[in-house]
């Protein structure tokens, strides 16, 4: 499935994701992206040496998971410009984690190339855990892709 | 190895007065620093496990037919950028921990300040990164700001520029932190 530019429209909403979260995937998450940190993956150092509930997602690891958000809606042909995190809890293993987003804005810039500005908020149990806004390019039609621009023809 | 062809400043500035500083700060804004190259080329496997961690389905990352159709081959996820950089958990030769974004602290040493947070954190994707890449990466000081008081404490906002290319001078993204190094009232 391919979203194109004139799908989109500002205010929409995108599909929640709801994902149970285990212990494997925040260690899986933590050593996919290398980091080495014991309070991605051992329970002990979590608990007993930073008074927290458990081990917990590590930044990079929700990057992807908020790719994997977009890219969900947008098919391969959709390519990320710009993200930006705020954190502002942790996601422990035994959550139920949410992802939402809503398209912000749709801009078409000085290249011709296609972007929609999505304000997308990672959640448990109704609490805001991360929220980003990111900026991503989708084909304007059935002949352009996105992936094919370099240099000055790709302002993210 | 050629430095990347585009100008990061991706960051957002807060309170950009480069006048205040100290000579010895002031001298650092806009220099590469810590530049290295990744100890290992972009490869499959961590691809694939990223992806498998987030269930993620993208025919990008698992179908080769579909990866040169689109992208003119397979790519990493954009988001996996900054994985290319960080260290061994252990190798020979190399002892303890490395610290990620030295700029950061070599603020707050530098200001003698004990406690930081980081606040927004952005990632700018250019070229993709392809396996058998090799990333290179570098620092450079963007900003400090003139002396803040917030309700954590007192101290300076900075903002770091991580910039990645790989070997062939091209960049493939940019990460911008902005930082506050701060003491704690009383403290």
């Amino acid at each position: 499935m391919t979203v194109y530019f004139n799908d989109i429209s500002e205010g929409q909403r995108l599909p929640t994701l709801s994902v149970d979260v285990t212990a494997t995937l925040v260690v899986l998450g933590a050593m996919a992206s290398r980091d080495w940190r014991p309070m991605h993956h051992d329970h002990g150092f979590a608990v007993e040496r930073q008074g927290l509930k458990d081990i917990f997602f590590n930044t990079p690891n929700q990057a992807a998971w908020f790719e994997r958000y977009i890219t969900d809606w947008t098919g391969p042909y959709g390519r990320l410009g710009r993200m930006t995190f705020r954190m502002k809890g942790s996601v422990f293993p035994g959550d139920t984690m949410a992802i939402d987003g809503t398209v912000t804005s749709l801009e078409l810039d000085d290249t011709g190339c296609g972007w929609a500005g999505l304000a997308l908020d990672l959640s448990v149990a109704g609490e805001a855990k991360t929220t980003c806004s990111a900026r991503v390019a989708v084909p304007t039609n059935p002949d352009d892709n996105p992936w094919d621009r370099r240099g000055e023809r790709w302002k993210p | 190895m050629p430095g990347p062809s585009r100008e990061g400043g991706a960051a957002p500035c807060r309170g950009r007065r480069v006048s205040d500083l100290p000579p010895d700060v002031a001298a650092l804004i806009g220099v590469r620093q810590y530049q290295e190259t990744a100890e290992f080329p972009v490869e499959r496997g961590y691809i694939w496990n990223t992806c498998a961690a987030v269930q993620n389905s993208n025919p990008l990352f698992w179908d080769d037919a579909v990866a040169g159709a689109i992208t003119g081959g397979p790519i990493a996820p954009p988001t996996t950028l900054s994985l290319w950089m960080r260290p061994h958990y252990w190798s020979p030769g190399h002892e303890g921990e490395r610290l990620a974004l030295r700029v950061h602290f070599d603020m707050k040493a530098r200001f003698d300040l004990p406690e930081a947070i980081i606040g927004d954190n952005t990632l700018v994707f250019y070229d993709p990164v392809r396996p058998g890449d090799i990333i290179t990466h570098a620092q450079v000081l963007r900003s400090v700001s003139d002396v803040k008081t917030l309700h954590l404490g007192t101290g300076r906002w900075w903002n770091i520029d991580v910039e990645y290319w790989n070997q062939d001078g091209a960049t493939v993204g940019i990460e911008s932190y902005a930082g506050f190094g701060y003491r704690k009232p009383g403290q």
